[in-house]
């Protein structure tokens, strides 16, 4: 089936089969690789990207579900300059190897978006359905709550 | 100076912005993809495999071991591990056909259509049993290494009190997030490209050309862009890069394998399970008299790097004590069980969550309090290790007191919050642990020169290029070299550039294993970029500074300088008798572990972590402590939640995300990370290896804890909420 939605703020007009997932779509038919995937059953997260503002696994969602959305991908996070929290993540080193690092960036991010921030304290649950394996997650903790808890 | 800065990593943009290309992102035009046909037994006799007749198999590839134009064998220390089994398989998945096709879908099919006739033969999983057993997996009696290290009397010794205990640790997964994956390109010189995730690029040169049939010039290695290894990334590449070889020999074209994840957690290498016994006498004072231990490492079905593992324990199963009667015995054996392999720490976490445990038995016991005992038993400057190794400047004491101090100026955080009612208090009980660990930096004695390990400088285009087989896989290696390279030259950062790392271009560094390559590999390479300035004043006959002579040089468009490894402090080693100077220098570390236990659930959640590390000079104290903080979670993991469970035919059941559990955000504990700084005269600019060092001392400090929480002692990992709760009354 024909779907239009839109990706990183440009629209798009692709054929999907009913068992396509968003995660392939986006990497394979649109050569948006910056999206990974780590587990397929949505429990690492390194597949997230944002969907109409939200944090999803791409891994668990049909493609055509997305039809009328609007889909931000790692791709999509910098404009100009990069986005607060990826030179966060630059400056405190919570990029090591950096598997993981575009599916955290996008649940940072839609923390960043919310109207009332979260608090500090909240910071390791919401951030929890993404997994790291190289860093212990401090330095990602410092960098998610410099960005979103203290300059928002 | 650019030593001892937190500078951002080199490779960070690309990997914040999604640019970074890693295997599975890699767009290679006409690739096939490659899927693997894997025994279900755990060991059994191949009687056929046979091409279902009514299947369209025109445009699919397959291999079997007949088709092998070399030797099957994929070759690191020994040559027992086949490509592809040929008659007999002898672990659970293991490898005996490839099919590749045009798409993942239509090659996942023809593998269904692929008939396999096995007859299951009797197999053995019990590594307790394998000495004695009839059934043959390695050699003449499934030993694949034993070793013995002897010092002093110990039978001599009949004062003191006699304690034993007997540790135990089970299988552990790296769990790098990235899956493990290769491509193989085909090249018009008839030769073959290999790329993918990787540790260690010239162990897939010597692993897979006697297989293949080629000259090694024939072969070249590029390592993509990796999503972390642990260890897991060191010699299991080598199998993978065979299998995409032999289906794009077999095509002409290139194909891609990348394992999904269940596929990469049954298949691929974990960390040794291991049981430690250890008997000691203790004086009256807690001075350790004798240290008697026996090792039991279980190496699955293949030797792969299982020799080196027992090594490794052998050598710190007597942690950073002192004593001066030792009697050491290990045993590495064969299971029909998947090949166990390298995960930072390599023998030395286990054998030092035993020695750690031990030192809390002995104070039990014997009614000293734990930190006490070990302040009166670590080594100091001038003891002599269990082979006799002089130490000079251990920073056991200093890390320990470190850790202290830093673990009491901070503030104990309340415990995480639990859903439940007024009653919670009562369930919760707090505990701390305190544990030590050393680690010994580089290959063991004379390894490094044995291996002699080369890195290259250029000057190109006005820019200095590093050429090594040393990869990043995370943890820094591209950012540090640069830096090493521009403190030595005097040179801004960005005037240094990290080549790919191809072994077209760049020589035989080693591989990325071992706490060596900042430590080992960088200072080869501090040596080559001294050695560049030096040819340049030599050529040009001034005596200027790098930037002036880089400037003029008018030369050939590249200038290029190898060197290699050259021993700077004197290494005496018998591997034979086990004696003399094991490692050049050796990490200290200690951490202190606060935990909440809840007597209702098991459950043991971390509040709070602090470590001290000696890691002789900070070259980027930001990416040291990240080694330091991921290690330490990797070993909390491995302490409480992460628990491989094998069938009866030795095949991992829990091989999902959902059930084999790492800790997430929420698990994991506020860390403090106190850097302690020993210089080693052989590292450059007194760096010492780091990488493994933070595995070791955490699950023994977390069993202290929970035994100071709530009275249960606890001597085999993963202590996981079952296995607490059975203990707590």
């Amino acid at each position: 089936m024909k779907i239009e939605f839109t990706v990183n703020g440009a629209s798009v007009s692709v054929d999907v089969d009913s068992s396509t997932r968003l995660l392939d779509l986006l990497r394979v038919d649109l050569a948006l690789t910056g999206t990974k995937n780590g587990c397929s059953e949505g429990e690492c997260g390194a597949c997230s990207v944002l969907l109409d503002g939200r944090s999803v696994c791409s891994c668990l969602v049909p493609a055509f579900q997305v039809a009328g959305s609007e889909i931000v991908t790692v791709e999509g996070l910098a404009g100009e300059v990069l986005h607060p929290i990826q030179d966060a993540f630059l400056k405190h080193g919570a990029a090591q190897c950096g598997i993981c690092t575009p599916g955290l960036l996008i649940t940072a991010a839609e923390l960043s978006a919310q109207e009332v921030p979260p608090k500090e304290t909240e910071i390791r649950e919401l951030m929890a359905g993404n997994l790291c394996r190289c860093t212990g997650y401090q330095k990602i903790i410092d960098a998610v709550v410099e960005v979103v808890c203290v300059s928002s | 100076m650019i030593i001892g800065q937190g500078v951002q990593r080199g490779d960070g943009v690309p990997k914040v912005t999604g640019a970074a290309l890693y295997v599975d992102d890699l767009d290679i035009d006409g690739c096939l993809h490659g899927v693997t046909v894997r025994s279900p037994h755990a060991r059994a006799r191949i009687v056929s495999i046979e091409k279902s007749e009514d299947y369209d198999w025109s445009d699919i590839t397959v291999v079997t071991a007949k088709d092998i134009k070399g030797e099957n064998t994929i070759y690191l220390m020994t040559r027992d591990q086949p490509a592809l089994a040929e008659s007999e398989t002898k672990h659970c998945h293991e490898p005996v056909a490839l099919i590749a096709a045009v798409t993942l879908e239509r090659a996942k099919d023809a593998a269904r259509h692929l008939v396999v006739k096995y007859e299951p033969l009797p197999a053995l999983l019990d590594a307790n049993l394998s000495r004695t057993s009839d059934v043959n997996i390695f050699g003449t009696d499934n030993t694949f290494k034993e070793i013995n290290i002897r010092k002093g009397d110990h039978a001599g010794v009949s004062e003191g009190v006699l304690i034993e205990g007997t540790y135990k640790t089970g299988l552990h997964e790296q769990l790098y997030i990235e899956p493990q994956g290769m491509i193989a390109i085909p090249r018009e010189d008839g030769g073959v490209t290999i790329t993918g995730s990787m540790q260690c690029p010239y162990y897939i040169v010597k692993g897979i050309t006697d297989l293949l049939g080629i000259d090694k010039s024939e072969i070249n290695v590029i390592q993509s862009t990796t999503g972390g290894g642990f260890g897991g990334k060191e010699e299991y590449p080598s199998m993978l890069a065979a299998h995409v070889a032999l289906l794009s020999q077999a095509s002409g074209k290139p194909v891609k394998i990348v394992y999904d994840r269940t596929e990469d957690l049954q298949s691929t290498t974990k960390r040794h399970p291991t049981t430690v016994t250890i008997r000691s006498r203790v004086s009256d004072t807690g001075r350790l008299l004798t240290w008697e231990s026996d090792i039991l490492v279980d190496g699955g079905a293949y030797n792969t790097l299982t020799p080196v593992v027992l090594s490794r324990a052998v050598l710190h199963v007597t942690g950073p004590y002192r004593c001066d009667n030792y009697n050491i015995t290990g045993f590495a054996v064969a299971t029909n069980t998947p090949p166990n392999g390298a995960f930072r720490g390599f023998g030395a976490p286990q054998a030092q969550f035993a020695s750690e445990r031990h030192m809390d038995r002995i104070a039990r016991v014997m009614g000293f309090d734990p930190i006490e005992l070990r302040r009166r038993n670590l080594v100091v400057s001038g003891d002599e290790t269990a082979t006799g190794q002089k130490l000079y400047d251990p920073g056991a004491h200093t890390v320990l007191e470190a850790a202290l101090t830093a673990a009491d100026n901070s503030d104990v955080p309340p415990p995480k919050s639990f859903s439940g009612d007024g009653g919670l208090a009562a369930r919760l009980s707090k505990g701390r642990g305190v544990a030590l660990a050393f680690h010994g930096c580089g290959f063991t004695g004379n390894g490094e020169a044995a291996l002699q390990g080369r890195v290259s400088v250029s000057l190109e285009g006005g820019k200095v290029h590093i050429q090594t087989a040393s990869t990043d896989i995370g943890q820094g290696v591209d950012t540090i070299f640069c830096q090493i390279v521009a403190e030595e030259l005097d040179i801004p950062l960005d005037m240094v550039v990290m080549d790919p790392h191809d072994t077209d271009n760049v020589p035989d560094s080693g591989p990325t294993v071992a706490s060596r390559t900042t430590m080992v590999v960088g200072r080869v390479c501090q040596r080559a970029a001294k050695g560049l300035l030096e040819l340049l004043r030599e050529q040009s006959g001034r005596d200027e500074s790098f930037t002036v002579l880089a400037r003029d040089y008018e030369g050939p468009s590249s200038l290029r300088v190898e060197e290699v490894y050259t021993e700077e402090v004197d290494m005496e080693w018998d591997p034979e008798t086990y004696q003399g100077d094991a490692y050049p220098t050796y990490g200290w570390s200690c951490v202190v572990v606060d935990c909440t236990v809840d007597r209702d659930t098991g459950e043991v959640r971390y509040d709070r972590f602090v470590s001290a590390t000696d890691v002789g000079r900070a070259l980027n104290p930001v990416l040291a402590a990240g080694q330091i903080e991921g290690g330490s979670l990797q070993a909390l993991g491995w302490a409480t939640s992460e628990e491989v469970v094998l069938d009866e035919r030795g095949s991992m059941k829990n091989a999902r995300l959902t059930n084999y559990i790492v800790p997430t955000s929420l698990d994991a504990p506020e860390m403090h990370t106190v850097l302690v700084e020993i210089p080693f005269v052989g590292g450059p600019f007194g760096a010492k290896g780091i990488g493994e060092i933070p595995m070791d001392a955490p699950a023994a400090a977390v069993a202290q804890a929970i035994e100071q929480a709530v009275g249960v002692v606890l001597n085999e990992l993963p202590m996981t909420p079952e296995r607490v709760l059975c203990e707590v009354e």
